[in-house]
C-alpha cells in the first residue's frame, strides 16, 4: 500500500506491506533509529512517538494508519540545535542511564505535560505508567518532568514541537508550553 | 604560583553521554545495517525436555526471502562446540555440553532448535512457522528438591545426576573461626529458617542483538554485551578462531545488570553463519525470546541456622543452599551463589561459620549473574535472620545488629569467611539513617496502631549491609578456580593539541564512565573536563580489558586510569626539566603545569605534549611520546556498606503493601560524581524492591515460563515505586588511591531484606514470621489469615503485585 507520512517535518511517500508496524517503518525504511523496540506486547513504551501531536506506542500502530499524518520522533524535537525543554530537563536531572527507554519517556512526558502542564509527583508517575525504565528507579525522571513543566510555563521555554498541517488534534506550542490551561 | 582549580572529582557533573541519548542519535546494535546484510531468526523449543525425533526444514527453505535454514547438526556436525563456562567451582563439577542449537535433546523451553537466514527480519520470522520439529517428551525436572530426590529423572542422562557441584567453606577447617556444630550445640538460643530466593529476570530494556561482518580483514562482531573483551577471547576459544582475527564492538548498550555477561549461542551462531555465507548477518531478539532465552538470576533455597546467647551475641551461623543452575551452566553461573559465601557473615563478628552450596540442574532457563550476583541472596538471608533472632530474643532489631557488628575502630577486620574489610563506619551510617527516618516516632506509631487494632499496620524493616565490590584481586579469583583474573587496563593518549584520549577496558552500558573517567583525568592531568574523550567497548581501540560487572569499573578500572596518568606525568617531567633547564627534582606538578620550585617558571602539560609531538629537542634517550598505559590488579575487594530503613503500611484486610518511606545512608567511599552515585542508588533500590514485592519468573508444571512477557512479569513502573531518601557517609577505602568503593549493586543488595523485614514486622503479631517473595497482596493476606507463608499461588499472576503501592490506581489493567 502506498502511504504518505510526514516524519519530523519531512514528507515521505512509500509502498509498505499492510502489516508493517509504524515502528518498523520508521526504523527500517526511514532510518529513524532513535525510536526503539523494547518489547512485543505493547508494555514498555520505548517506541513512543507522537502521531498528530498525541503519544502512541508505534509498535501498536500500523504504518498504513499513519497515512496522511504527522509523526514526531525523538529525532525531530530539537530545533536549530536547541533541545526541547523536556530533553534538556532529562539531561539536567540525570533522568537517564543507559538511555534505551529515554526516547519513549521523553515523548510520553511531552504528551503528559500537554494534558497537564503542572503535574504533581503522583500525576507524573501515573502518566508514565506505560513506559518502563530498568535503570533509574524513576525518581529522576519524575523530577525531570516536573522541572520541564516549570521551564515550559508561558514565555519560559523555546518554541516546543512544531506541528504543521491543520487540525486532527494537533497541538500548538502554547498547549505544550502550558499556555493551554 | 599555583592556580587553585576546583577539583573535578566530587563535582556533580552532568553526563557527557546524555547528548546522543536524549536526541536519538544512539548506536544500538540493532540500528546497524551493512551492505548485503541478512537476518537470523531462531526457532525455540516450546517444550522443556524432549528428544528431538526429527527436524524438517524443507518447507521453510522454500519461503520467500529465505537463504538458508540450519539445525545444530548443520552448524556443528561433529557435536564439538560447547558454550563456555569460565568458573569450574570444584574439580569434580559436572559440566554438560551446551550446543549452539539443541542436538539430540532439548533441555529447556526456549532453547534454540533451528535458525533461519533471510533477506529481512520479517521473512526470517515468517519462515520459523514452516519448520516442523517432532519431539518425544522426556520427564521434566523442576524444583530444587525434586531434582535431588532419590528417584528423580535426570536433566542430563549422561551426567548420572542432577547435582552440578557441592562447594563448602567451614571456618573450623579454614582456621578462621570455630566449629559451627559445636556453637549450635552450646547455644542458648538457636533460630532456624528456610528462605526462598525466587527466580528473577534481569530485564535490561534493550533486547540482545548481534551483527557479524565477515567481509573485513578481521571478523567484526557488534554485540549488545557487557563483556566485549571476554567475548572476543571466548569466541576464539570456543570456535578455534585465531583471536587476532576477531574484533568485538559493544556500541551503545541498553542496560545489562549482569544479564549481558554471557557468551551467547546466538553470537556463536552469527559468527558461524556469517563465515559460511560470506555475508554480514544480524540477530535481534524479541522480548519474548529474551524472557525465555537470556539467563535468569537468583533461584535458591536457603536454610539458615543461627546460634546466639540470650544477650544477643551471635555465636555461630550455618548456611545450606540449593542453587538452581537451570539446564546448562552459564559463563559464570556456578560461581554466583559461591560469591555469597563471603557475605553471609555480613558486617557481623561471627565466631563460627559453615557454608555449603549444592548447585542443581533443572529443565529451566539457565541462571547466572543478576545485579549483585550471590551477594543479594546472602544479604537477604542474614538480614532476615537478624530480624528473626531479634524477635526470638525480644530485642530491638537495630540493637541486636549493633551488638554484633564490627565497630569503626576495629578496622581493618578479618572476617570469619577470611576477607579483610579495610574500612567502614556502621555506627555513623546508622545514626544518620535513623535520624532521617525518624525511627523512634515510627516505632511509637507502630505501637499505637497495634494497640488500636488499626486495619492498616505499620512495619519497620532494617538492612545494615555490606558487599564486596571491585571484582577482583586476581589471586582471590584464582583461589576460587575462576578462569581469569580481575585486573583492568587503561591508557592515556596525549594528543599534540593538548587534548586527551582515555582508553578503558571497562565497558559501560549506562553507568556514565565517560563522564566519571573525564573527571578523574581532568584532576590528574590538570586539563579541562571537556578536553577529555573516553574510548571504550571496541577491542580495536580498547584492546585490553575485563569489562564491567561486580561494581568493578571505578574501583578497578578507575584506578588503572589514575595509574596511567601518573605514568604520563613521569614522562612529561623529564621533558619539562629539559625544556626549563632544571633538574627533575626541582619540578612540582599541579594544575596541569610543571613549576620550578620557588620560581614562577612553568610549562603546561599541553605545551609538553606539543614539544614531544614535534620531537625536535628531547632529552637524550627519551621516546617521543607521553602516551602511557597501566594495568591495575587490586590487592583487595572494596566494601561499601550502608543502613537502609523501610517503613511499610500493610492493609490487613486486603494484604496490600504500601512503602511509606524508604531511607538509605550508604557509604561508598569517595565519590567521583554524586549525581551518578545517586542515580545508581535509585536504580538499584528499584530492582531490590521489585524482588521483594513484584517480580518472579514462574514455571508451570510442564516447564513453560508463564511470566514470559512484560504483561506477566511485573517490572515496576513509575506508579509502583515510591520516592527514596538517599544520603551518604564517606569512609574512604584504604586500598586504592582514590578511596572509592563502588556503587552499582548496593541498592539492590540492601533493599530487598529491608522491605520484607518491614512487611513481616507489620504482621508479626498475627503469628507470621516469613512471607515468600514476591509479597503479593494475596500472599500477605493469606499469611495474616493462616500463617501460611507461601500461600496464594505463585504470586506472579498478572495483577498479583503491581499496584501494591497505590490502591487508587492498583492492578495491572
Ligand atoms: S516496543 Fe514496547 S511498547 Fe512498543
Ligand atoms: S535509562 Fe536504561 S532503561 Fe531507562
Amino acid at each position: 500500500m502506498r502511504i504518505t507520512v510526514t516524519v519530523d517535518g519531512t514528507s515521505y511517500t512509500d509502498d509498505v506491506e499492510p502489516r508493517t508496524l509504524l515502528v518498523h517503518y520508521l526504523r527500517e525504511r526511514l532510518g529513524k533509529v532513535g525510536t526503539v523496540v523494547g518489547c512485543d506486547t505493547s508494555n514498555c513504551g520505548a517506541c513512543t512517538v507522537h502521531l498528530d501531536g498525541h503519544s502512541v506506542k508505534s509498535c501498536s500502530v500500523l504504518a498504513v494508519q499513519a497515512h496522511g499524518s504527522e509523526v514526531t520522533t525523538i529525532e525531530g524535537l530539537a530545533r536549530d540545535g536547541q533541545l526541547h525543554p523536556v530533553q534538556q530537563a532529562f539531561h539536567d536531572n540525570h533522568a537517564l542511564q543507559c538511555g534505551f527507554c529515554t526516547p519513549g519517556m521523553i515523548m510520553q512526558s511531552i504528551d503528559l505535560l500537554s494534558d497537564n502542564p503542572d503535574p504533581d509527583e503522583h500525576a507524573v508517575r501515573e502518566g508514565l505508567e506505560g513506559n518502563l525504565c530498568r535503570c533509574t528507579g524513576y525518581q529522576n525522571i519524575v523530577k525531570a518532568v516536573r522541572d520541564a513543566a516549570h521551564h515550559m510555563r508561558p514565555g519560559a521555554g523555546p518554541e516546543a514541537e512544531r506541528v504543521t498541517g491543520a487540525d486532527t488534534g494537533s497541538r500548538t506550542a502554547s498547549s505544550v508550553g502550558g499556555g493551554g490551561e | 604560583m599555583t592556580a587553585t582549580i576546583e577539583p573535578e572529582v566530587g563535582k556533580g557533573r552532568l553526563r557527557k553521554e546524555d547528548e546522543r541519548l536524549i536526541t536519538g542519535r544512539t548506536r544500538w546494535t540493532d540500528n546497524l545495517t551493512l551492505p548485503g546484510l541478512v537476518h537470523l531468526a531462531v526457532l525455540r523449543s516450546t517444550v522443556a525436555h524432549a528428544k528431538i525425533v526429527s527436524i524438517d526444514t524443507s518447507a521453510a527453505k522454500e519461503m520467500p526471502g529465505v537463504l538458508a535454514v540450519f539445525t545444530g547438526d548443520d552448524l556443528d556436525p561433529e557435536g564439538k562446540i560447547g558454550m563456555p563456562c569460565a568458573w569450574p567451582i570444584t574439580p569434580d563439577m559436572k559440566s554438560p555440553r551446551r550446543p549452539v542449537l539443541a542436538q539430540g535433546t532439548v533441555n529447556f523451553a526456549g532453547e534454540g532448535v533451528a535458525v533461519v537466514v533471510a533477506r529481512s527480519a520479517g521473512e526470517a520470522e515468517d519462515a520459523l512457522a514452516e519448520i516442523d520439529v517432532e519431539y518425544e517428551d522426556l520427564p521434566v525436572v523442576l524444583g530444587l528438591e525434586n531434582a535431588l530426590a532419590e528417584d528423580a529423572p535426570l536433566v542430563h542422562e549422561d551426567l548420572g545426576t542432577n547435582r552440578n557441584a557441592l562447594w563448602v567453606f567451614d571456618s573450623g577447617e579454614a582456621g578462621s573461626g570455630g566449629n559451627v556444630e559445636q556453637a549450635i550445640a552450646d547455644a542458648e538460643v538457636v533460630v532456624k529458617r528456610r528462605f526462598r530466593q525466587q527466580r528473577l529476570v534481569p530485564a535490561f530494556m534493550e533486547p540482545r542483538a548481534c551483527v557479524v561482518d565477515p567481509t573485513a580483514a578481521q571478523l567484526t562482531m557488534w554485540s549488545a554485551t557487557q563483556i566485549p573483551h571476554i567475548l572476543k577471547t571466548m569466541s576464539a576459544l570456543t570456535l578455534g578462531l585465531p583471536e587476532h582475527k576477531i574484533r568485538v564492538i559493544a556500541p551503545d548498550v541498553g542496560g545489562g545488570f549482569g544479564g549481558k555477561i554471557a557468551v551467547l549461542p546466538e553470537e556463536i551462531m552469527c559468527l558461524l553463519i556469517a563465515q559460511k555465507l560470506g555475508k554480514p548477518v544480524k540477530w535481534t531478539e524479541s522480548r519474548s525470546e529474551t524472557m525465555v532465552a537470556a539467563h535468569h538470576g537468583r533461584d535458591q533455597i536457603q536454610d539458615l541456622t543461627i546460634a546466639a546467647k540470650r544477650d544477643g551475641t551471635v555465636t555461630g551461623l550455618k548456611v545450606e543452599l540449593l542453587a538452581d543452575m537451570g539446564a546448562y551452566l552459564g559463563l559464570v553461573g556456578p560461581g554466583v551463589p559461591i560469591l555469597g559465601a563471603f557475605m553471609f557473615n555480613a558486617i557481623y563478628k561471627i565466631p563460627a561459620y559453615h557454608f555449603a552450596c549444592t548447585n542443581v540442574f533443572t529443565n529451566t532457563t539457565l541462571t547466572d549473574a543478576y545485579r549483585g550476583a550471590g551477594r543479594p541472596e546472602a544479604t537477604f538471608a542474614i538480614e532476615r535472620m537478624m530480624d528473626e533472632l531479634a524477635a526470638e530474643l525480644g530485642m530491638d532489631p537495630m540493637e541486636l545488629r549493633e551488638k554484633n557488628w564490627i565497630k569503626h575502630d576495629e578496622f581493618p577486620y578479618t572476617t570469619v569467611s577470611t576477607l579483610t574489610y579495610d574500612s567502614g563506619n556502621y555506627e555513623a551510617a546508622t545514626q544518620k539513617a535513623m535520624e532521617l527516618f525518624g525511627y523512634e516516632a515510627l516505632r511509637q506509631e507502630q505501637r499505637e496502631r497495634r494497640e488500636r487494632n488499626d486495619p492498616v499496620q505499620l512495619g519497620i524493616g532494617i538492612s545494615t549491609f555490606t558487599e564486596m565490590c571491585g571484582l577482583a584481586p586476581s589471586r582471590v579469583l584464582g583461589s576460587l578456580d575462576y578462569g581469569a583474573g580481575g585486573w583492568e587496563h587503561a591508557a592515556i593518549r596525549m594528543l599534540p593539541t593538548g587534548k586527551v584520549e582515555v582508553i578503558t577496558g571497562a565497558s559501560a552500558h549506562g553507568q556514565g564512565h565517560e563522564t566519571a573517567w573525564s573527571q578523574i583525568v581532568a584532576d590528574q592531568l590538570g586539563v579541562p573536563f571537556e578536553d577529555v574523550e573516553v574510548l571504550h567497548g571496541d577491542t580495536q581501540s580498547s584492546h585490553k580489558g575485563l569489562d564491567t560487572y561486580g561494581s568493578r569499573s571505578l574501583a578497578v578500572g578507575g584506578i588503572a586510569v589514575v595509574k596511567a596518568t601518573e605514568k604520563v606525568i613521569e614522562k612529561a617531567r623529564k621533558v619539562a626539566a629539559h625544556m626549563m633547564e632544571c633538574s627533575e627534582d626541582d619540578l612540582e606538578f599541579s594544575g596541569g603545569k610543571f613549576t620550578v620550585k620557588g620560581t614562577d617558571r612553568s610549562t603546561g602539560i599541553g605545551d609538553i605534549a606539543l614539544a614531544v609531538f614535534a620531537a625536535h629537542d628531547l632529552p637524550e634517550g627519551v621516546e617521543p611520546t607521553l602516551d602511557s598505559e597501566a594495568v591495575y590488579d587490586p590487592e583487595n575487594f572494596s566494601f561499601p556498606h550502608g543502613t537502609h530503613l523501610c517503613a511499610t503500611e500493610v492493609d490487613t484486610e486486603t494484604g496490600r503493601v504500601r512503602i511509606r518511606s524508604y531511607v538509605c545512608v550508604d557509604d561508598v567511599g569517595k565519590v567521583v560524581n554524586p549525581i551518578i552515585v545517586e542515580g545508581q542508588m535509585h536504580g538499584g533500590l528499584a530492582q531490590g524492591i521489585a524482588q521483594a514485592l513484584y517480580e518472579e519468573a514462574v514455571y508451570d508444571e510442564s516447564g513453560t515460563l508463564t511470566s514470559g512477557t512484560f504483561a506477566d512479569y511485573l517490572l515496576p513502573s513509575a506508579a509502583d515505586l515510591p520516592s527514596f531518601t538517599t544520603d551518604r557517609t564517606e569512609t574512604p577505602s584504604t586500598t586504592n588511591p582514590l578511596g572509592v568503593k563502588g556503587v552499582g549493586e548496593a541498592g539492590t543488595i540492601a533493599s530487598t531484606p529491608a522491605v520484607v523485614n518491614a512487611v513481616v514486622d507489620a504482621v508479626r503479631q498475627f503469628g507470621v514470621n516469613d512471607i515468600e517473595m514476591p509479597l503479593s497482596p494475596m500472599r500477605v493476606w493469606q499469611a495474616i489469615r493462616t500463617g501460611e507463608k507461601a500461600a496464594g499461588g505463585p504470586g506472579a499472576e498478572a495483577g498479583g503485585g503491581l499496584g501494591s503501592i497505590d490502591p487508587a490506581h492498583g492492578g495491572a489493567q
